[in-house]
């Protein structure tokens, strides 16, 4: 539940429900999210776990600089207006098309990696941004794994599920996105992938952050198979 | 392309479907004959296949030669994606795999429509494995040099290169046809050959198979499958040789036989790759995806020896 504190933290909202975006810039969205989709060859798993619009975090693991569009191309349209993904700034700032597509199509929270402040700490940003409506996209373990594998969790997820219990916490596990783009490469090879969506997971009273991150990997590793 | 021989094999193919699809579904209804309730079922998702496939075809071929040639192209496009997905691949092959991608396999098929022969028949078996060789190499990751442009290469030849000849087959001037149709007709008997080939190798491995080829590949493929299966092809095939324009009867049975034969060694080829990878077939490793390739490995080994038989025995020039 939300304490008096959050609540307070909370309002104004800087975005009220559908925020509306010109016409031009949910069409380039639409076709964002189709060509996402048929460049990444997705297909798209619910497993244990149903589309809904009701506040949420999504969280996975991160394999390629596409992870992010293609998880918020991969949902429901009308759960992908409530969807905004939490990005790294220094790389969708840079270049006046990036930040557009950030800011304009996406509707992406950027966070600033290399200049975190107390008062400013990311999840407060995301938690402020989110309101009471939009649900997140983030990725835990803050960069992109080199080898392939999930690495450790950042503690970002906890806090996030400290101060707002009630949202639901869905892991999502990418796969082969990182053949498609690779670190380092531009130009994306038209192969197969597979996002699978697992049950929301939620903190338990009393669990220690440690424990609660490794839960939450085991639960992104768990939709591999 | 409405000559008569073409509105006979597509009324027979329509009554065919349609008497099939009236068995299969009184025997769904009726599960109280003692049939295999697994069988029939299967025997009903084939048929909804073959529902497909004609459609589709049928489609292609109304809307002529470019478009058919387009449709093939994008099914090895799709295949392709499929090998290489399953294919393990380096960092060091992602610059080869997407010239790959986007310009030899497109650029293949435009050769293929152009009907360049000269040209397509050269340009992936040489060209395009003189630059994977090459671009892996600038790439600078040296571990398995050969297995890795090997596999991309073996997948670029299968997929894209041997498939090709089937759409190929509507560009040959063949002597005295009476238009368009009779080269669709030609397209048509080899897809109808493959299929039925692929059918009669499990009736006929089902019903004597007993001598496995390669127990450690496939445990349903047997020497009496593949026996069978080129026999009743090569049998069906001479039953139907009226409706392949340049054959005779003796050209129509030996091209039965012998696709059914390739068909058979697709079918294994196939089987050994996804054994090594350990994967059943081809859909499962990407759920939701139907699995192309499962679908066209026989037709992939049997197409380009399907058209150069037909060169060989009828003269025809390319």
């Amino acid at each position: 539940m939300l304490s008096p504190a959050d609540l307070r933290a909370l309002p104004p909202e800087p975005h009220s429900v559908g925020r509306s975006r010109s016409p031009f810039c949910q069409a380039v969205g639409l076709g964002l999210a189709a060509l996402a989709r048929l460049l990444a060859g997705a297909s798209i798993r619910w497993i244990a776990s149903q589309p809904d619009t009701c506040q949420r975090v999504y969280f996975a693991n991160h394999t390629s600089h596409l992870d992010a569009l293609v998880i918020w191309a991969s949902l429901p349209r009308s759960i992908r207006d409530l969807t905004r993904p939490v990005a790294a700034k220094d790389y969708w700032s840079r270049g006046m098309v990036r930040r557009w597509l950030a800011q304009e199509v996406f509707d992406a929270i950027l966070i600033d990696r290399t200049d975190i402040k107390v008062h400013q700490s990311p999840v407060d940003i995301m938690l402020r941004e989110a309101g009471t409506t939009h649900s997140l996209i983030v990725f835990p373990e803050g960069s992109r794994s080199v080898t392939g594998e999930v690495g450790e969790f950042k503690s970002g997820l906890y806090y996030l599920a400290k101060k707002r219990p009630e949202i639901e916490l869905v892991p999502v596990h990418i796969d082969n996105l990182n053949r498609v783009l690779p670190r380092g490469e531009f130009l994306p090879v038209p192969l197969l992938s597979c996002i699978s969506f697992g049950p929301p997971l939620w903190l338990e009273r009393g669990e220690a952050k440690l424990e609660f991150l490794a839960r939450a990997r085991r639960a992104v590793m768990a939709l591999k198979e | 392309m409405t000559d008569n021989r073409t509105i006979a094999l597509v009324a027979g193919v329509l009554a065919l479907l349609t008497a099939a699809t009236a068995v299969g579904q009184f025997l769904r209804r009726h599960p109280d004959r003692g049939l295999d309730l697994a069988a029939i079922r299967t025997f009903n998702g084939r048929l909804r296949g073959w529902w497909i496939l004609c459609t589709v075809l049928a489609a292609a071929f109304w809307l002529g030669t470019t478009a058919t040639v387009v449709l093939f192209g994008l099914v090895s496009f799709w295949a392709l994606r499929e090998f290489i997905t399953l294919t393990p691949t380096r960092k060091g092959d992602h610059r080869a795999l997407f010239w790959v991608f986007v310009a030899f396999t497109p650029a293949h098929y435009v050769l293929v429509g152009l009907n360049r022969y000269d040209i397509f028949s050269v340009f992936l078996p040489v060209y395009a494995t003189l630059f994977i060789l090459a671009r892996v190499a600038f790439a600078g990751d040296y571990k398995r040099f050969l297995e890795r442009t090997a596999k991309i290469q073996a997948g670029l030849v299968v997929c894209v290169y041997c498939l090709s000849f089937a759409p190929a087959l509507l560009q040959l001037e063949i002597p005295g046809s009476e238009g368009p149709g009779s080269n669709f007709r030609l397209l048509f008997f080899l897809i109808l050959l493959v299929q039925f080939a692929d059918c009669m190798q499990y009736v006929w491995s089902r019903m004597l198979g007993h001598r496995l080829v390669a127990p450690t590949v496939s445990s349903n493929r047997t020497w009496e499958g593949l026996l069978g299966s080129a026999t009743s092809t090569a049998l069906l095939a001479g039953a139907l040789w009226w409706a392949a324009p340049p054959f005779q009867l003796w050209q129509a049975t030996l091209a039965g036989f012998v696709v059914a034969a390739m068909g058979f060694a697709g079918g294994m080829t196939m089987s050994a790759i996804k054994r090594d990878r350990g994967v059943k077939d081809y859909g499962t490793l990407v759920v939701g995806h139907g699995g192309v390739l499962d679908r066209i490995d026989s037709m992939c080994f049997a197409a380009p020896v399907f058209y150069h038989i037909t060169l060989l025995v009828t003269g025809i020039k390319p």
